[in-house]
């Protein structure tokens, strides 16, 4: 039996998703495809937001992907831990910006 | 400083086993199509030469440094070095031939003591270009031996190719030894200093080697990053970077092997594979000559001594016979220039 959820070869079945539904994974990739080619953003960016966003939504496919990709693009070592870091700040502050919440729903019950 | 893979007694110094390595495992389990069956599907039974048009001469696999992605698996204790002997039949041949460039590469090629020697009588063979594949750090090595270089190179007229993996330190050295970019930066800036990279026909071309088990970027983006940096950081100059993807052989395979990402990069270089580089493949204008006289099709094949496929083996005899009629030497490392953009001495192919 596979003893973890997540299989790194898994990643190279990814097209496999149109075998039980070949229409709609049609449109995915070719909708993917066209989002990440060079556009107002250069795809170097596109890999950088990617890759953040990869550790945002916690996906181990993507960051092993988005990972590659922004190293073979010549992004740096610091630039990726900054994207990283931004992820992190967005999800810190996520959570932080509900402490208003909180104060407000403490202000109005407490005398 | 590390020792290379043949003073270590590793079995990947041994060509065989590399060669086995290669042949084996994925390929052969059929996971992935040889090479041979890949240029099959399109068509192509085999690979043929054009007329050769660069002369490439391996001169020694010594060297003062020992960069973990070397092919060549060159350093300080290889004393594999080219004879004057050998060399007079080079330029004999150069001259003959009529081909426009000869490329000289090692090793260190200005460790080998007969290096300007070869160099003038290139010069007065009436060689129309001169390339000399300099490691930078052997010009500041030792100030007596090598100091005067850089004026030698710009007297004679060489274009200068060297590697310089990243604009970064820590990359740089981490692939070519601790302190290796400090160095690479002082003669990058003497280089300057004497004209290259500023003075038209006073050429220094740069080679990016991803420094790790992953395809170079696009050629102009990352030469644009190379200018920007090398001249706000350091003001330095220069002409072209040139992308050169990492093949896998020699150091660059153990590293694959050892750090577990061989079928991983293999499979990169077999899914990234790119038609459209087949006709632009070093292979096809380029003859690369051995330490020791004999011939190959490539630097890549060279190491793993894979000769040519014809009679004549060796420069000697060359001058009484044609090669042109032959059938490239092909293995599975042959997907490292035709991946992506394609990959040569002279940086990306496409």
């Amino acid at each position: 039996m596979q003893k973890t959820y997540y299989d790194p070869a898994d990643l190279k079945k990814f097209g496999d998703i149109a075998d039980f539904e070949p229409k709609l994974a049609e449109k995915f990739f070719g909708w993917y495809n066209e989002v990440f080619k060079e556009g107002e953003l250069t795809a170097r960016e596109k890999s950088l937001i990617a890759l953040a966003v990869s550790h945002a939504i916690q996906c181990p496919y993507c960051i092993d992907a988005y990972t590659s990709d922004s190293l073979q693009r010549g992004v740096t070592e610091s630039q990726m831990m900054e994207a990283v870091h931004v992820a992190g700040a967005i999800r810190g502050g996520a959570s932080l910006v509900h402490g208003v919440q909180m104060m407000n729903k403490v202000k109005k019950q407490s005398m | 400083m590390a020792q290379s893979l043949h003073a270590l007694n590793h079995k990947l110094a041994s060509t065989a086993r590399q060669l086995e390595v290669l042949e084996d495992g994925i390929f052969s389990t059929d996971s992935l199509p040889s090479f041979r069956e890949k240029i099959g599907f399109f068509g192509h039974e085999t690979l043929r030469p054009g007329e050769t048009e660069i002369l490439q001469l391996n001169v020694g696999y010594m060297c003062n440094q020992t960069c973990k992605h070397c092919h060549v698996d060159a350093g300080p204790d290889r004393k594999e070095i080219m004879t004057r002997e050998t060399m007079e039949h080079c330029i004999a041949y150069a001259k003959e031939s009529g081909v426009h460039t000869v490329d000289i590469t090692g090793g260190a090629p200005e460790m080998n003591p007969d290096f300007l020697w070869l160099v003038k009588r290139l010069k007065e063979a009436g060689v129309e270009e001169i390339i000399v594949r300099s490691n930078l750090t052997i010009l500041v090595a030792n100030e007596k031996k090598f100091g005067d270089l850089p004026e030698f190179f710009r007297e004679h007229g060489l274009r200068v190719v060297s590697s310089l993996p990243f604009y970064l330190p820590e990359k740089t050295d981490r692939q070519r030894g601790e302190g290796v970019f400090a160095k690479s930066i002082e003669a990058l800036q003497r280089l300057n200093q004497v004209g290259y990279g500023r003075e038209e026909h006073l050429i220094i071309d740069l080679v990016y080697n991803p420094s790790g088990a992953f395809l170079p970027a696009a050629q102009s983006e990352l030469e644009a990053d190379f200018k920007r940096e090398l001249k706000s950081h350091y003001d330095i100059d220069f002409n072209s970077l040139l992308t050169i993807t990492n093949l896998p052989i020699s150091r660059f395979l153990e590293f694959l092997i050892r750090t577990d990402n061989y079928e991983d990069y293999m499979d990169t270089l077999v899914t990234s594979f790119n038609l459209a580089t087949l006709d632009g493949l070093m292979c096809r204008n380029t003859l690369s000559i051995g330490w020791d006289g004999q011939l190959y099709d490539c630097d890549f094949n060279q190491m793993l001594e894979l000769n040519i496929d014809h009679p004549i083996k060796h420069i000697k005899d060359l001058m009484n016979g044609s090669i042109a009629n032959r059938n490239i030497v092909i293995n599975n490392h042959c997907y490292g220039c035709t991946a992506g953009a394609g990959s040569s001495c002279q940086g990306s192919v496409i």
